[in-house]
Formats: structure tokens, sequence, C-alpha cells
């Protein structure tokens, strides 16, 4: 008698509840299955050529991040979890390694600049992208969204959400001096 | 008409709202009717299994405006979906690439349907067909039967 | 008081459960009649101590109890009675006492009706019942548990999502979740058959009443579900092959499959080792629905993150009834004698291609809900699998069973006769043929048009064929016709009206998918807006008072040809607690069609709104379909034949019956 078709059931069932099971030990470790990964990782970055905020500096635009490491961040004023990044964003342009973009992504310029002037400006230049489109070719879903950019201008590191004082320490800055060396 | 105030106040700082709303809708129909057909293949990629179409997030609305203006500046329905593509990867799109990594998922329904078709030739072909006819007695018992109209299921 | 004493009972029922499921297996083992007898008292025990627990709930919910947790955070004083009922199940720990509450009303049923079932099986059945029981019920004592109290007791709750306050969604979950534990019976009685290793056609008629019972409970639920979106979201659709959908959709096609291999088995004592599968995989299936997707592990992170000893325990609970089961179906199912034979083409041979169909059909949709699971886990690959995948999948795999359903009843047990079969279905395909014809004609022929004719050709044949095999059965035109329609078997008739009311819902499917008309714009008071002939008068928006929301009402006036029809009246409310924006959409149906008005955002100061408005034809034949196949399923439980616990394992011993039927 063949015993192996009536086993197959039960075989399919283990393998299920072992993905199960996997998907469980990731959550508890942290990785996040709600986060999409980035397929610009290793990409040039988009074009893009962001008008400034009212009074506020420079343009934004993609050439001008060439020939040095930088972080280019998106923000807005209506975003709760940036109330929450924005001490660590400040602590890293304090520390001087990188500078960083920001994009009023979304946003009244107005509120954006108000904000701004309450919490503390920690951005080199910052450019408007009111109609997402710049957002959107950065495949951003959610803000904050950040993106480390090398020399030479391609996508190195993305974070989703807001950056801790950890994930500076440990992934971010580490990455930074890598790239810097190249 | 001052609740009626307040409640149009609340309303317009809240961000309630319903999937496409007629602003952002191309004044040509036939144009139209093609973001629609495109927003119905990307999806939202904030939300839950929902198409940009019928989404009431921001950047769906974004993403929808986008289609527009593409759609406008002349470029084909496929180069948007692959614009979006290159943007957010396989998860923006609602109907799955036939790629190495979703072979399983396009082929493997029918690989099940023909290996289960399989077993059950097999299953029938192994029990033979012999001793099918009813015997005399079966049949007697089957007329009797049939006059009560049975036989359901 | 009340709420501890609630407690109490369900650490009890915990304790009782365990006897249940222990104490009758060894006295089945043993063949010792007074053990086994304690298998039906610890099952009434069990019923009124967890009924009493529930009704504590309901007590504090009813009482607005607000130092019950629970309470607190999902009722309000000013929420109407209906709702402070259905908050009992609005939220995960409720829902989970429901859920067992369900599975004691059926294992107590099964103790009090099932009193001619041989006492070794009951046992059996009802320790496996037990053993689910113990599981579930730990669950909620030691992760999830609804008699928490809160100090200092809060002044007032948090209210009820406004989406759940509505009597579609009333109903839906005790619906389904009736549907889902039904199956737990087939699966226990699948579970005892495989310990005592023994399958045999009686068996297969204790197993379908409790089935039919779970698929009829299963069919309105998902029914209830897809009604409620339809006419809450706004959006003017039914069904979007949502993940929360699939795990509803995929145990009721299992579910379906199972009713059928079961007749297979009592008529013919055929299929057996597949039909105790089929059980065991329905119930599988019905516990992934209830938990896995529901609670979110599959979609979201948030509920099984925020407590991840929920997480592991269901898991191992899963793991325990499923492996368990499984791996008792591997060791004994080989054993199970082999039953009669047939030809490929006859009823069984029809019913086993169904079961290959449905089964299909089932692993296809479970595919696609879980592979971006799988993706992710495997390859750390995000993809999505949307409607049209489950469109394209799906649509192949119905249309040979939707084919198959006209000619299946036609077909004789053993050995069938196609020709035959064939030729008395030709009044169906001149029905198929006359409607593709006809909606051609009709409707015209896009590509939408000509897959909507396609949809309800195949509706016409499945309806003329099922209507034609009922006359010829009872040789309506002959004389006589009267007696014959009273002896027929319930079963039968209710096979043709599930039969019709699945025509009906492929006609409704189709024609609401082709022809569905959508109009948004921004309106004034006085525009009018013309859709398939309607003509819509925007009169303004009002405010209206509810009992725990505020809402702007719109007047909108219907008119056709210049006579008014209807006046819709959709909403935006603002609920009170907690403050929440709903739409309330209004219907006017014909039918036939549904004229459905949705009301959106109120553009500028001068009292113009976002309106939208959808012309759904057929839509309505959903919900006729959906009714029929349920009323199907209950003339079929009716059927003396399969009265619970009414046969006799005698009647097995009578071959030539089982071979006439």
């Amino acid at each position: 008698m063949k015993r192996w078709p009536y086993i197959l059931p039960l075989v399919a069932v283990l393998a299920l509840g072992g993905i199960f099971a996997k998907r469980m030990v990731d959550i508890e470790n942290g990785t996040d299955p709600s986060l999409i990964p980035t397929v610009l990782l290793d990409t040039p970055i988009p074009a893009f050529d962001l008008p400034p905020l009212p009074n506020r500096g420079e343009a934004l635009r993609s050439e001008d991040l060439k020939g040095q490491v930088s972080l280019v961040n998106f923000w807005g004023s209506w975003c709760i979890a940036c109330v929450s990044e924005h001490p660590a964003l400040l602590a890293i342009a304090k520390e001087g390694d990188v500078p960083i973009h920001g994009v009023a992504w979304r946003d009244d310029p107005n509120k954006s600049l108000a904000w701004l002037a309450q919490r503390g400006d920690p951005y080199a230049t910052v450019g408007q992208d009111p109609d997402s489109k710049t957002a959107i070719a950065f495949g951003v879903v959610a803000a904050p969204e950040t993106f480390l950019v090398d020399k030479q201008g391609v996508i190195r590191y993305k974070q989703t959400g807001p950056i801790t004082a950890a994930d500076w320490k440990n992934k971010i800055k580490p990455l930074i001096a890598e790239l810097k060396k190249k | 008409m001052k609740k009626l105030a307040l409640f149009l106040a609340a309303l317009c700082i809240s961000s309630f709202a319903l999937a496409v709303e007629p602003n952002e809708m191309l004044k040509d129909a036939g144009l139209e009717a093609r973001a629609r057909e495109v927003s119905k293949q990307l999806r939202c990629v904030q939300c839950q299994n929902e198409t940009i179409d019928e989404s009431h997030a921001d950047i769906a609305r974004a993403m929808r405006l986008l289609v527009r203006e593409r759609i406008t500046a002349g470029d084909t329905n496929d180069q948007i979906i692959a614009y979006m593509l290159s943007r957010y990867g396989d998860y923006v799109l609602l109907r799955p690439r036939f790629m190495s990594s979703t072979l399983i998922l396009w082929v493997g329904p029918f690989v099940l349907l023909v290996l289960g078709g399989l077993v059950v030739v097999t299953r029938i072909r192994r029990g033979g067909t012999e001793g099918l006819a009813l015997t005399e007695e079966e049949q007697k018992a089957v007329a009797a039967l049939t006059e009560l109209g049975e036989g359901g299921s | 008081m009340i709420i501890e004493l609630g407690h109490f009972a369900l650490a009890l029922a915990l304790v009782v459960a365990l006897v249940q499921s222990t104490v009758p297996l060894i006295g089945a083992q043993r063949n010792n009649a007074s053990l086994m007898a304690v298998a039906r008292t610890s099952a009434l025990m069990q019923l009124v101590l967890i009924l009493g627990a529930f009704g504590a709930l309901m007590h504090a919910y009813i009482t607005s109890d607000f130092s019950v947790i629970g309470v607190y955070e999902n009722s309000h004083t000013t929420k109407p009675l209906i709702y402070k009922i259905s908050g009992v199940w609005g939220n995960h720990e409720g829902s989970l006492l429901l859920w067992v509450s369900i599975l004691a009303l059926f294992g107590g049923g099964v103790a009090a009706f099932g009193t001619n079932l041989p006492p070794a099986l009951r046992a059996r059945a009802l320790a496996v019942q037990g053993m689910i029981s113990v599981g579930f019920v730990a669950f909620i004592l030691f992760t999830s548990n609804p008699f928490l109290r809160i100090t200092p007791t809060p002044a007032e709750g948090q209210g009820l999502n406004p989406l759940l306050q509505d009597p579609g969604l009333a109903f839906h979950p005790p619906m389904l979740y009736a549907g889902y534990v039904g199956f737990s019976m087939a699966f226990s009685f699948a579970v005892a058959a495989l310990i005592e290793g023994r399958v045999d056609a009686a068996w297969a008629r204790w197993v379908r009443p409790w089935t039919l019972a779970a698929w009829t409970f299963l069919t309105m639920g998902i029914g209830l579900g897809s009604w409620w979106a339809y006419y809450t979201l706004g959006w003017g659709g039914w069904w979007a092959w949502d993940p929360v959908e699939n795990a509803s959709f995929i145990p009721w096609l299992t579910g379906t499959a199972l009713l059928h291999s079961a007749i297979v088995v009592e008529k013919r004592e055929a299929l057996k080792s597949w039909t105790i599968l089929l059980a065991i995989i329905t119930f599988s299936l019905s516990l992934l629905g209830t938990f896995l997707v529901r609670s979110g592990a599959l979609t979201s992170v948030h509920s099984f993150a925020a407590d991840p000893t929920r997480g592991v325990f269901i898991l191992m609970l899963l793991g325990l009834a499923i492996g368990g089961s499984l791996t008792l179906y591997a060791i004994r199912a080989p054993h199970l004698q082999g039953g009669g034979l047939f030809a490929p083409i006859s009823r069984e041979g029809g019913l086993l291609i169904n079961n290959l169909l449905l089964s299909t059909a089932a692993a296809t949709v479970l595919l696609g809900t879980l592979y971006p699971l799988f993706t992710e886990v495997l390859s750390a690959n995000k993809i999505t699998v949307g409607p049209p995948y489950f469109d394209a999948v799906f649509i192949p795999l119905m249309v040979p069973l939707v084919l198959l359903i006209g000619i299946g009843p036609r077909l004789a047990w053993k050995r069938g006769d196609i020709a035959g079969a064939l030729a008395r279905v030709k009044f169906a395909g001149a029905a198929t043929l006359a409607m593709l014809a006809l909606s051609l004609v009709i409707n015209g022929t896009r590509t939408t048009d000509i897959a909507g004719a396609c949809g309800l050709a195949i509706a016409a044949y499945l309806a003329v064929a099922s209507i034609s095999e009922w006359i010829d059965r009872v040789r309506l035109t002959k004389s006589g016709a009267w007696t014959r329609i009273a002896n027929l078997p319930r079963a039968a008739h209710g096979m043709t009206v599930a039969h019709l009311g699945m025509a009906v819902l492929i006609a409704g499917v189709s024609g609401a998918t082709a022809w569905r008309q959508e109009r948004i714009q921004t309106m004034a008071q006085g525009q009018t807006v013309e859709m398939a002939g309607y003509t819509m008068t925007f009169n303004g928006v009002k405010m209206v008072q509810g009992p725990n929301y505020a809402a702007g009402r719109a007047d909108i006036t219907v008119s056709r040809a210049g006579k008014t029809i209807a006046t819709l009246l959709p909403e935006l409310r603002t609920y009170d607690q907690p403050p929440q924006q709903t739409t309330f959409t209004s219907i006017h149906t014909t039918f036939y069609a549904d004229l459905y008005a949705a009301l959106g955002e109120p553009q500028g100061a001068d009292g113009a709104f976002v309106t939208r408005f959808f012309y759904v034809p057929f839509v309505p034949f959903l919900w006729y379909g959906v009714l029929l196949m349920g009323l199907g399923g209950l003339i079929s439980l009716s059927d003396r034949r399969l009265r619970v616990g009414a046969p006799q394992r005698a009647a097995a011993a009578m071959p030539l019956a089982q071979a006439a039927e």
C-alpha cells in the first residue's frame, strides 16, 4: 500500500506552518514586513529641480547633489512622525558629517517655514514638492523617508520611517564613512 | 445654518474623501477612461489591497494625478505602468508579472488541476469497470425505488 | 459581580472541556458505557457554562458597565441597543467568546439530538470537540480575556467604529462563525472515524446535516458580508478578493466539495479517505480564516506584533489541531476500505470532477492570498496579488464546473449515459445560445458586453438545466406529478434550488461587472445628472441629527421620462464617539438594478457637493442567488433522511437500497 500520498497534506501544512513561524520570528526581530524595500537602491537619483521655500536659500536640484555624500529627507508639516524624527536630524546636522537636504512634500510653504522656525532647521537646502512628483520618483510611500546618496548621485540606503539615534549610529553613520572613502 | 457651517468646516479639515474626485478628472472622456483603467491596475502603496482608483489616501491621489498628467502628455498606458513599476517595484502592480518568482503563482493552479486530473483518471482506471452493470436484483430495486422518485443528492 | 461569575463559568468550562476531551476517549477505547456517557453530560455542561459566560459579557455591554475594559473600549451609552449587543463581538476578545459559544452550541446539539449515534462514535466525536474547546477557551483565558476590569471605572466608553454600527455587520460575524465552527462537527466526526478506523455510509449520513448546516450559515455569512461592503463602503462594488474575504471563501469552496463528496460516501461508500481529508482541511481553513487572517498576521503587523504571545499561542494551537489530525490521517487513512467501483462517466465521476475543480479553486485562492507572504518571507521581495490575478485564474476553473452542474445530476450512479445526459440538456443549450444572442443584441458587442453576455448565457444554461432536470425527475407533465413532487426527497429539491441560486448569482456577478455605470461630479443645488435613462436632481444638503451622529443629508430626486421615481438620501455622517466620518449610501432598487448614491465632500462655500452615482444592473441577483443557495441548504436540511441522528447504522447493511438510490 502506498503511504506517501496520505502524508502529503501533513507535509504541506508543516511547510506552511514553518513559513508562518518564520514570519513571526521576523516580526519579533523587528523586521517590519510592512516596509517596502526600495527598488531604487544602487541606482542614480531621479532628476529633479525643486523651488526653494520663500526667502530660504537655493533651489534643490539633483545635479547639485553630485560630488558629495548627502541625505535627502522627505517631510511635511502635516507629518506627525516627522516631529519625532526631528531631534535626530538636528543632531546629525550639528555633527556636520553630511548635509541634509529636505523635500517639503505636499505642503504649504508657509507652514513648512513656520514648522522649521518652531522646531529648528537642520536642512542645507529645502525644495518644495507640492504635487508629489519627486516623492513618487523616489518611490516614497509615507513621510518621513530618507535616502543616503553617494558622491556619484547613487542611492545607497533608504530609511523608511523616522531615523532614530540608534539607526544613525549603527547603520547610517558607518555607511557614510565608507562612502566618503570612495 | 450655523450648524451646517460648522459641519462643513469639520469636513474640510478632515482628510475624508471618496477616491476619484471630480476636480481630478480629465475633460476628455476617452483619456479619463484610460486614466481610470490604468488606476485600476495600480495599488495604493500605503493601503491594504486597494487600487489607487478607489483609495482615499493622499499618495493615491498624487499617483492618480500623475497618471492623468502622463496620459495628457501622450504616454501610453504601458509606459505609465512601467514608470510606476520602476519607482515602487512589483508591489505596485495588482496583477503580478509573470517571472521566475511568480512562476508557482501563475502555473501552480493549472499544474494542480492536471495532477489532480491524472490522479482521478488513474483511480477510476485502476478500479476497472467490471461488475458495474446492475444485477437483476438491483435493477428491480431501482425500478421499485424510482417509482418514489429517488435519486436525490 | 455578574462579570466575575461569567469569568468563573468560563474557567469552569475549561475544566469541563478537559474532562470531555479525555474521559470519553478512554471510555470508547475500553468500551465502557458510563465513561462514554461523560461525553454527553460534559458537552451539555459546557454549553450551559459558556452560554452563561457569554450572557454575562452581553449583560455588561447592555448595561454599559465600563468597569470592564472591553466594554469601555468598544461601547458607549448613547449607542442604540442593537449595537451594544453586536459590540460584544465587534472586538477580538468578544468575538472569540462568540466563537467558543457557537462551538458549545454545536457540541450541545450533538449531545442532545445525536441519541441515535453509536455511543463510541459519539463519545469520540464529542471528545474531539472537547479538545478544540480546551484550546480556544484556554486561548481566551490566558491571552484574550474579555472579563478584565479597569479601575477607576471610566464614566463613558470610547464607542464602536461607526462602520461596524450597521445591521448587516451586526449579524455578519455570528453567521460567518456559525459556518466556520459548524465545520468543526465534520472535523470531529472525521477524526473520530479515523480513530475508529471505520468510515461507512451511515457515517456520511451523520456528518452531512452538520456540514450542510455549516455550509448554509457560511453561504449566508459571506453573502451578508458582501452586501454590507456593497451598501456601506460607497464604491458600488461587492467583492474585492481581499484577504479577509478570501479567508471566508476558501473554506466555502472546500466545504462545498465536502458536501458533494459526502454524498458519494453515503450512496456508494467510495471516496472515503478523500472525504475525511476534505473535512479536516475545511475546518483547518476555517481556523486559518478566523484567526490568522482576521487577526492581521497576513496583511499587517499590528495585532500580533502588539502581543506576540497571542501569535505564538495561536500558531501552536493551529499546529496541534491541524498537524495532529493530519498525522492521524497519514497513519489511518491508508487502511480505510475502498468502496464501490464506478465508471468514469457516472454520477460519482461527475462529483469527483466537481471536487477536483472546487479543490483546485480553493487551492488557487489560498495560493494567491498567501503568495505575497511566501515571497516576502522567502525572498524579501514584496509583490501584490490583486483582483486581476484571481479573476484570471478563478473564472477558467468555474466555467467547466458550471457546465458540469448542468449535466452531473442527469448521470446515473455507477455508470452514466453521457449521450443521454447531453441529449437532455439540449433545452439548456438552446437557452444558452438564445441568451447570448439576446444580450449581444440588447447590450452591444464591446469586450465587456461580450464577457457579460457569456456570463448571462452560462447562467441561463445552469438555470434551465437545473429546472428541466427537476421537471424530468418529477415527470411534471404526466399525471400524478404532485405526488411525485411530494415524495421526492427534500434533498433533491434542495439541490435544484441551490443550483438555481448559483445560476442567479452568476447572472448577478456577470451583469453587475459588465454594465455598471458611474457618474462622479460636483453638484450645486438644482443641478441634474443623466445616467442609464434616469435623471438625478440635487436638491441640496440638510443637517440631520441621529442617535449618536450628526449628518449632512443630501436630497436627490430620481426621475425617468419626467416622472419622479424615488428620492435618494445619502448622508455624510460624523459620529460623536468615536468622532469619525462615514458615508451612508442611499440605494433605490428596481429589483433588477440598483441606483446607488453616495455623498462626498463639499466644494466651496455655496453648498455644492461631490456626488457619485452608480447604476448597477443585476446586482440584486447576487443577493437573490445567495438567498436561494441558503434556502436550498435549508430545504435539504429538512430531509427526513438527513435529520440529525435519524439514520441508523443498520441502514448501511442494505446494499440494495444504497445501490438503487
